[in-house]
């Protein structure tokens, strides 16, 4: 490293090679081991390392009756037999156990848990398995881009061509524009996505339910995981749902139903990107501060689906473009997938550390629209669906030690996403998959489930988030150093230096005070390319059961009015996709904030970006939220 | 007593619905489908009464394609206590459903048919009356309250309508269709889900009811409502008279 240093500074130094200078002063001391710090901690998994002995029980015992599950908190190596399912009442609250328990039916849930009664049929055995799952429908919250790479897919389900994936339409070409207000100027691609598919993520996650149905495994849509269930050891031994019935003022409805304890002998998070329990999760377990890890940052991106003119569909045409209408400090980018059925994925991707507190990402994507190469592709057709999701952008520097005591967090809630391809569905996948062999290691074979953080230090995601990982942090220094980097990094170094670049200050840090930023002026919707907010949320088909308590919860309720609006300009009411946040007058004509928490969209991008994270989301009663099926 | 409960399969009530491009219909590929919410209060009501002691068995029907099961497992995670499916590969219109409801009612001796007032994809309003009339049964529709007397075999029932409420007592086997404020659906819980997956769902097909499908209404058309047209503002009152009397010919 000293030696590169050296041999810039001997140069004659342009000015690229100053900022370049600046980049190597900024460089973190301990990130000169690619594998960070191997000698952190291991974490004491002490009920799996039972699984030692790993005997089966003398037939004549249940191990799952009442009295024992009393008698033995800790969890036992024990086997069980088939559908022998144990429903015991303790303290009001029915409980159900299973042998894994995962959270999300997503990417990452689904894998999990198909991989593991894969294991389970090539063994010989079998396992429970249950996965709980917040939207109405599995896929019903799955949203994303989406050009999809299926290198996992081929690993977990090799024959998915001749079982009616919906994965039909082959990336053709891979177009790069850098937009001006007017103009599109083409640029060579640093994408290559020969080999990949354009998809709805929602219909392979639906496609991906059913197979994983097919092989036993119990879904249940419509319930939200509210709580984390720990033993007095303080390890995790499943999840809650949340009550249902419960009034806006919190008292019980006539419908009123308590949660139920879901617990597992092994539970696996796959909330997707800033999950709600996960988060709990890292903070009490500190798994960031374990590997060193630094936080995560995120992009809020907007998306819609188009049906368009059949003269103008090109399946398999694939549009990246930067620029406009994001000004050069503002890091995100714009795509445009053409998928079969005349339908076009369509969405704007902002990253949220975005200093302007004006800055509206959702009017941006309104602007995108009407910018001329956009608009000739969308002209004469119509919106078929809109929604939004944040995604990670931390990449390898913000990976967290996955496991903890009881289980394990796989895909975006961990945080695989690779950023300069933009794809984190085939990581997530894989990161199930790992996982779900360390599970079945340690609940067959008496292993450990830190076997999952050593087989995905082992895996192509580590190779390849490693390789990518300093695409990202290189734009804290603007967007043409970025761009500087990101070419010398795709065409040259590949991520070979020994150098780990770091990332910016936290999203919710790097807000500005409104009084030193200008404030947007956003063009009106014209209803025809560009919508207005309640238009666009009503193609979400979002909704929420409205006489529950606001899932948002705010940590200091005073802090919207006393803070968020005089010194950021109230930002929530702009970032948020779905108009949760508006600030309206009370009867003594000063404002208020009120939370339309029925709009919502699961985004999280108010947990993320609120400045002083006083906006805490959490999970509203299941079946409520987006219903995505084409996203 | 048995119970029947017709439910039925629709568009999920939040769902932004579209018209097919061939206009033979509303697009329901790739789109959320619910039981209808007036089926989930009509079930509720059966399990309330069955609850209360006056029925042994509830009974929940469902007409349409092999996902009616998911609805019907629906039903039976509320606590139905078995299902019956009654395999139709496209949708029927509310005569040839009053007509296969009535012969799942000769086979099954039901004493009380429930059904929602109305389905949310067509609005009919049709199905109830008709069944009750080809069973030559009494028949309360728009009920907001029902009370059993078991020991007359009668249901006093509150209807809604456009007047206000209206009481009838009706002697039962009766079909009684319900309306909004009737009840609050229960919750399917977790539990009872995982224990409707052994309750039995019986497939039955229409040759086995031996009922006659051919219908007398065929759909030509579905378009879109026109676009609303927007107002125009009048500058005298000289104006607007001219404008009801020679452009609206209202006056």
């Amino acid at each position: 490293m000293k030696k590169m240093k050296a041999l810039l500074l001997d140069h004659h130094r342009p000015l690229s090679f100053t900022i370049m200078h600046r980049f190597l002063l900024k460089l973190s001391s301990s990130s000169t081991n690619p594998l960070r710090n191997s000698k952190f901690q291991r974490l004491i998994l002490p009920s799996l390392n039972l699984f030692a002995s790993g005997s089966p029980p003398p037939p004549s015992a249940n191990p799952y009756s009442a009295d024992s599950f009393r008698k033995s908190r800790a969890f036992s190596s024990k086997s069980r037999a088939l559908g022998v399912r144990c429903i015991s009442s303790e303290a009001g609250r029915e409980a159900i156990e299973y042998d894994v328990v995962i959270i999300g039916a997503g990417p990452a849930g689904l894998s999990a848990a198909i991989r593991l009664k894969q294991l389970c049929q090539e063994k010989n055995t079998d396992l429970s398995v249950c996965v709980v799952e917040k939207g109405a429908e599995v896929g019903g919250h799955v949203i994303s881009g989406n050009v999809f790479e299926p290198l996992a897919l081929d690993e977990l389900l090799p024959h998915w061509r001749q079982e009616q994936a919906p994965i039909e339409v082959a990336a053709s070409s891979d177009k790069f524009w850098f937009l001006t207000k007017d103009r599109a100027i083409p640029l060579p691609s640093p994408f290559d996505n020969k080999g990949n598919y354009i998809i709805s993520l929602s219909q392979l996650v639906r496609w991906l339910g059913g197979k994983a149905e097919e092989l036993g495994i119990e879904i249940y849509p419509g319930f939200s995981a509210s709580e984390v269930l720990y033993n007095a050891s303080d390890e995790v031994v499943g999840i809650a749902t949340k009550d249902m019935g419960i009034s806006k003022d919190g008292s019980k409805k006539e419908t009123f139903q308590p949660g139920v304890d879901i617990k597992g002998r092994v539970t696996l998070f796959a909330e997707g990107c800033r999950g709600s329990l996960s988060e709990k999760i890292i903070k009490k377990y500190k798994l960031r501060e374990e590997v060193n890890a630094q936080h995560q940052t995120y992009a809020l991106g907007i998306k819609e689906v188009w049906e368009i003119d059949e003269s103008k569909h090109n399946p398999g045409e694939v549009i990246h473009a930067l620029g406009w209408p994001l000004d050069p400090k503002t890091y995100g980018g714009s795509f445009l997938y053409h998928m079969n059925d005349r339908q076009v994925a369509l969405g704007l991707v902002v990253a949220l550390n975005y200093k302007n507190p004006f800055l509206n990402p959702y009017e941006e994507f309104q602007k995108l629209k009407h910018h001329p190469a956009i608009k000739r592709i969308l002209e004469g057709g119509t919106v078929l669906q809109y929604g939004a999701r944040t995604l990670n952008e931390g990449g390898f520097q913000s990976i967290p030690y996955p496991v903890f005591p009881g289980g394990a967090i796989i895909g975006c809630s961990a945080g695989f996403l690779n950023v300069p391809k933009i794809k984190g569905t085939h990581t997530a996948m894989k990161s199930g998959m790992l996982a779900a062999e360390a599970a079945f290691g340690a609940l067959h074979e008496g292993s450990n489930m830190n076997t999952y953080w050593d087989s995905l230090r082992g895996s192509w995601v580590w190779k390849e988030l490693y390789a990518a990982r300093n695409y990202r942090p290189a734009f804290e220094y603007g967007l043409i150093p970025g761009l500087a980097v990101s070419a010398m990094e795709h065409y040259v170094l590949k991520g070979k230096v020994p150098f780990t670049l770091k990332h910016g200050k936290a999203d919710h840090e790097a807000t500005d005070l409104a009084r030193k930023c200008k404030p947007i002026e956003y063009p009106k919707p014209d209803g025809v390319l560009s919508f207005d907010v309640p238009t666009s949320l009503y193609r979400s088909n979002t909704n929420h059961d409205h006489d529950q308590p606001s899932h948002l919860r705010l940590k200091d309720p005073k802090i919207p009015e006393k803070v968020n609006l005089p010194e950021y300009g109230a930002p929530e009411s702009r970032y948020c996709p779905a108009r949760v946040y508006e600030y309206v007058e009370d009867e003594e004509g000063k404002p208020k904030l009120q939370i339309n928490a029925q709009n919502c969209l699961h985004c999280k991008a108010c947990d993320i970006k609120d400045p002083k994270q006083n906006i805490e989301w959490t999970v509203p009663e299941g079946g409520g939220g987006p219903a995505y099926s084409v996203m | 007593m048995k119970i029947l409960v017709a439910v039925k399969r629709v568009v999920d009530y939040a769902v932004k619905i579209r018209v097919k491009p061939d206009k033979t219909g509303v697009d329901t590929q790739n789109v959320k489908m619910s039981m209808n919410p007036f089926c989930e209060i009509a079930l509720e009501e059966a399990l309330r009464i069955k609850e209360a002691g006056f029925a042994k068995e509830v009974v929940a029907v469902s007409i349409g394609p092999s996902q009616c099961v998911d609805t019907l497992r629906t039903g039976l995670a509320m606590g139905a206590d078995r299902g019956i499916h009654v395999e139709a590969s496209y949708s029927f219109l509310p005569l040839t459903i009053a007509k296969i409801l009535k012969s799942l009612a000769d086979v099954e001796n039901p004493g009380l048919i429930f059904l929602g007032k109305q389905a949310i994809d067509d609005d009919c309003n049709q199905t109830g009356q008709m069944v009750a009339a080809l069973l030559g049964w009494p028949q309360a529709t728009f009920a907001s309250k029902v009370v059993l007397d078991k020991d007359k075999q009668s249901a006093t029932v509150d209807r809604e309508v456009d007047e206000g409420l209206e009481t009838l007592s009706v002697d039962l086997p009766a079909v009684i269709t319900t309306d909004l404020r009737l009840n609050q659906p229960r919750y399917a819980t977790l539990p009872n889900i995982m224990k409707a997956k052994s309750k039995p769902i019986k497939k039955m097909t229409l040759e086995d009811l031996k009922v006659d499908i051919k219908s007398d209404i065929e759909i030509v058309e579905v378009t879109e409502p026109p676009k609303r047209k927007s107002g125009v503002i009048v500058s005298s009152v000289d104006e607007l008279i001219y404008k009801l009397k020679n452009e609206a010919h209202v006056v």
